[in-house]
């Protein structure tokens, strides 16, 4: 157990910067995902932590100790951090319970004691009795429990994750899931775990850190990062959120602001301190839109309703921004069809901090 | 429509029929021919010459003495490619492609002319050693004509083989496989025994194998370091009854050269049943591991690597190049001895070299011609034919170049020492046996080479053509071979500089007017006039560098792995 604390921390290859200036604090105990689009640097923060990669600036702490800076760096075999693999990277050559064993073994740890501990690491994840199997003979999901359970067995005090459930079908991935939040709380060991599956990180993470383009765009709380992203980025990247130009035209009072949107006027919530201003964006939700009831809201027309059971997804593109696309739910008996007019309403939404403003 | 349906049929048959014709012609025939010469000499089933054989002490001796070498070079071998195939894959080294480059060279040098550049290094006449007064007295045995001289120089030949399949198989490793050893505790060293040495025994074992067919084939070395001390192996055995005894030993002959046969299979085999107890197949595929780092040892590692390459690449051919401007055996090389006679004398004046010169020049170009014209649609049958059989076909163009020089040779020979039936034409005795010799034993080269090519080409660009209407011999034309061209290009590049200076085929295969480079270099060996051998050696080599630069220009084209020595 400890924590794990990231202070401006870049990784160039070249002259390409995969992670750029990423500081973070992770508490003792705490689960992080890190979430982020493809090739945003998300593996690659990963291997700066466990050691494989060299930092080119700024500096890793694990439990206080200085681990990696532009100085040196700790070799990865002696940070006491447990690793599991997108591709589980078993040993071929060594059955389940020799790839469970072997940092024991590297450790020169007494053969009965080690013995013993393969056995509670297995039984840990169900796997009583695999022992003498070879990894080729597993299933994926088996695969990935010898996996965690060969990190978990030298007991280190931080374990990484990256994308440990993509190569798995769905069922199976929400039981792992279930597993690795029962094994979280169980232990407590620090968690670092990378994924590009949002519900993935909400249902397990304590704070999630959203990646782009190798910098930490933000740190939040699942709920936060939801209501009140920080940036366009987070804002489209979590939950489809739509971005729509507005206009600011009343400073913030208790949480919230009257803006102009799509010609029409209306209330949403911001940050404090919030002042009038132009050119804002706010992010809302399918969620977010209805069709109008009453004069409120603004004109379209329906681009496409696709009927998906008990519901359809309608995409509309109001007239006054006709390159705008507005997608939402609207549930049976759906009456909007290609090519209607149609007029809408948005409930609610947040207003995007202006750029540069820290979060 | 039916008729265009057989049309395109038709094509199709046609080009599977003209290959077929080609792998029985070069492949099965000669190993057919062989298997008869022992089940049935002269037609009748008999174990007459397998049982004179199996009397003869010399047999055993030999067998005993290939069996020797062939173990020990690779040994030699094994650990020298593999140390610097670790080296060079998992460290962080310096100037990597250079090194592998000088450390694969060797390997496109002929084994006879490795054998006496090293010969020319050690030896009482050594210019190299008399530069600076080092040399043994004249007289003196040469160290290298001795059972550990040829397995040193069969391990220094081979070791770059065992080096290539190794740095292959470790480029294949994915570093997560590495670094997850590493996350539980283990330093570089342990990760390396427990982890990147276990998991490379298939291609360790599977470059073991193909050292020691190489090995035990191997004619050059053991020729020039053997025969003076009488230590013979079985392709020496074989050379010098055939050259004492003419066509009437043959059938002993072919009994040894099969005995060389089984024990290359062998060794294949060995190699067969232990790698399938250990079938760890990587199937990820990932970046290679962060090369470890050598921290103040990097220095000592390089300069240990350099000293490497100076023993084995430029110590031998100095000395090679400073022989053949010695005068005479023996001589000192000063200003005022060095010369360029022995050049004039061996490209223009000596009838046989001259004639050695241009026979081997258009033997080697007639050669890959010919394979760069059939691998293109024989490959293209392997590697993209729906018909299964065909894969068979496969194998059988791998033997005659899987199996040591000599069973092809001695083959060759049975099929043609009476004129061809029906023709009448007679092939022994002419400059034309070693052709198809050398047609079908280097086929396989150009072949590896336009397979690998073939299946780096989307399919669909082929698809394409047939949907414009292109029927199948217009494809190839304008389409197919355009696409591989480079990738059989390079395999008859290969296959020139292999043919250039070969000697084991046309030692057995040749005769007065039918000269090859190589046994003109061994004639001058053995009746003491190194100064030429080395001479022509030098120009052989000079041939084979040149060549190798022509063809880097059309590495941007190939696939990976067609030339070797480009990291
Ligand atoms: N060894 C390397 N050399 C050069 N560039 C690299 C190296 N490793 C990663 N990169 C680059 O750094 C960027 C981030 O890579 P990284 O693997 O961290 O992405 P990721 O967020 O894990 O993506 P994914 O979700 O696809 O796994 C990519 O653009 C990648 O090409
Ligand atoms: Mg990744």
């Amino acid at each position: 157990m400890a924590r794990l604390t990231l202070d401006h921390v870049t990784k160039s290859f070249a002259d390409f910067d995969a992670v750029k200036d990423v500081s973070i604090d992770v508490a003792d105990g705490e689960f992080l995902a890190v979430l982020g689009p493809s090739g945003c640097g998300k593996t690659t923060l990963l291997r700066l932590i466990a050691g494989f990669e060299k930092v080119t600036s700024g500096e890793i702490r694990i439990g206080g100790d200085v681990v990696s800076n532009s100085g040196g760096s700790v070799g990865p075999e002696r940070r006491r951090v447990g690793i599991v693999f997108q591709n589980y990277a078993l040993w071929p050559h060594m059955s389940v319970a020799e790839n469970i064993g072997y940092s024991l073994k590297v450790a020169k740890l007494d053969k009965a004691v080690a013995r013993q501990k393969v056995e509670d690491a297995l039984a840990l994840v169900n796997l009583q009795g695999l022992g003498e199997r070879r990894p080729a003979n597993l299933s994926g999901g088996q695969r990935q429990r010898v996996a965690l359970a060969r990190c978990l067995v030298a007991a280190p005090s931080l374990v990484l994750f990256d994308e440990p459930l993509a190569n798995l079908d769905v069922h199976l991935r929400a039981s792992m899931e279930d597993e690795f939040a029962a094994f979280h709380e169980r232990t407590g060991t620090t968690i670092v775990y990378i994924t590009h599956d949002q519900t993935e990180a909400m249902a397990l993470a304590d704070r999630i850190a959203v990646m782009d383009r190798g910098r930490l765009v933000q740190l939040a709380r699942p709920r936060d990062l939801y209501h009140e992203p920080a940036n366009e980025m987070v804002a489209s990247f979590i939950s489809q959120g739509i971005l729509l130009t507005a206009d600011v035209l009343t400073g913030e009072e208790s949480g919230h602001c009257k803006v102009r949107v799509l010609g029409s006027e209306l209330v949403v919530r911001c940050r404090p301190g919030e002042r009038p201003r132009a050119g804002a964006k706010i992010c809302c939700r399918s969620a977010d839109i209805e069709i109008s009831a009453d004069a409120s809201g603004f004109d379209g027309l329906v681009k496409r309703a696709v009927y998906q059971g008990g519901a359809a997804r309608i995409e509309f593109s109001p007239k006054a921004g006709p390159d705008l696309i507005l997608h939402f739910e609207q549930p049976d008996p759906v009456v909007l069809e290609n090519g209607a007019q149609a007029r809408l309403r948005i409930k609610s939404g947040w207003l995007i901090p202006a750029a540069g403003t820290a979060f | 429509m039916p008729t265009r349906i057989r049309e395109s049929r038709g094509q199709e048959m046609v080009l599977t029929a003209a290959a077929a014709v080609v792998i029985v012609l070069l492949s099965m025939l000669p190993m057919l021919r062989l298997v008869k010469e022992i089940v049935a000499p002269g037609g009748i089933l008999s174990t007459a010459a397998v049982e004179a054989g199996l009397r003869s002490p010399a047999t055993w001796i030999a067998t005993w003495h290939t069996l020797v070498v062939g173990i020990g070079g690779t040994l030699l071998a094994v650990l020298s490619g593999t140390l610097v195939a670790v080296l060079v894959s998992l460290t962080d080294i310096r100037c990597r492609s250079a090194l592998v480059l000088c450390y694969v060279m060797p390997l496109m040098i002929a084994p006879q002319v490795t054998a006496l550049a090293w010969l020319q290094l050690f030896g009482p006449a050594s210019p190299f050693l008399k530069l600076f007064g080092a040399a043994p007295p004249l007289g003196t045995k040469n160290p290298l004509y001795s059972t550990s001289g040829i397995i040193l120089l069969l391990g220094v030949q081979y070791g770059p083989l065992v080096f290539l399949l190794v740095r292959a198989g470790l480029r294949k490793l994915p570093r997560e496989l590495v670094e997850a050893a590493r996350a539980g505790g283990a330093n570089w060293f342990t990760v390396l025994a427990t982890i990147v040495l276990p998991l490379m025994t298939p291609s360790i074992m599977a470059a073991a194998a193909l050292a020691f067919v190489s090995c035990v084939g191997n004619f050059g070395i053991p020729a020039f370091l053997g025969i003076p001390a009488n230590y013979l192996v079985l392709p020496t055995l074989i050379y010098q009854k055939l050259a004492g005894g003419g066509p009437a030993v043959l059938g002993e002959t072919a009994f040894l050269s099969v005995l060389i046969g089984m024990i290359a299979m062998a060794g294949i085999l060995a190699q067969e049943v232990m790698s399938r107890r250990r079938d760890y197949r990587i199937s990820s595929t990932s970046l290679p591991a962060e090369p470890y780092e050598l921290g103040r040892w990097r220095p000592v590692v390089q300069a240990g690597m350099w000293l490497l390459i100076v023993l084995v690449l430029v110590l031998p051919l100095f000395g090679l190049v400073l022989t053949s401007l010695v005068p005479g055996y023996g001589i000192a090389l000063t200003a005022k001895t060095a010369t360029l006679d022995n050049y004039r004398f061996v490209l223009f004046e000596h009838d046989a070299a001259t004639r050695a010169f241009f026979n081997s020049f258009w033997l080697s170009i007639a050669a890959a011609f010919f394979a760069v014209i059939v691998a293109v649609p024989v490959g293209y049958l392997i590697a993209w034919g729906k018909q299964r059989w065909v894969r068979l076909l496969n194998l059988s163009v791998e033997l005659p170049y899987a199996l040591p020089g000599v069973v092809l040779a001695i083959a060759s020979l049975l099929l043609f020492l009476r004129p061809i039936p029906l023709t009448g034409i007679q092939l022994y005795n002419t400059v034309w046996i070693i052709l198809y010799a050398y047609l079908a034993r280097f086929l396989v080269l150009a072949l590896r080479p336009t397979i690998s090519g073939y299946h780096q080409i989307d399919r669909a660009l082929e698809e394409a053509a047939q949907v414009a209407g292109a029927g199948l011999f217009t494809r190839m034309r304008t389409i197919i071979f355009p696409l591989v061209a480079p990738a059989a290009v390079a395999g008859g590049l290969l296959i020139f500089m292999t043919a250039l200076s070969e000697l084991t085929v046309s030692a057995l295969l040749w005769s007065s007017g039918s000269e090859t480079i190589g046994v003109v270099m061994f004639s001058f060996e053995q009746g003491g006039d190194s100064n030429y051998a080395a001479t022509m050696s030098v120009v052989t080599v000079a041939v084979t560098f040149a060549l190798m630069l022509v063809t880097n220009l059309l590495a941007p084209h190939l696939p990976n792995g067609v030339l070797p020595w480009r990291d």
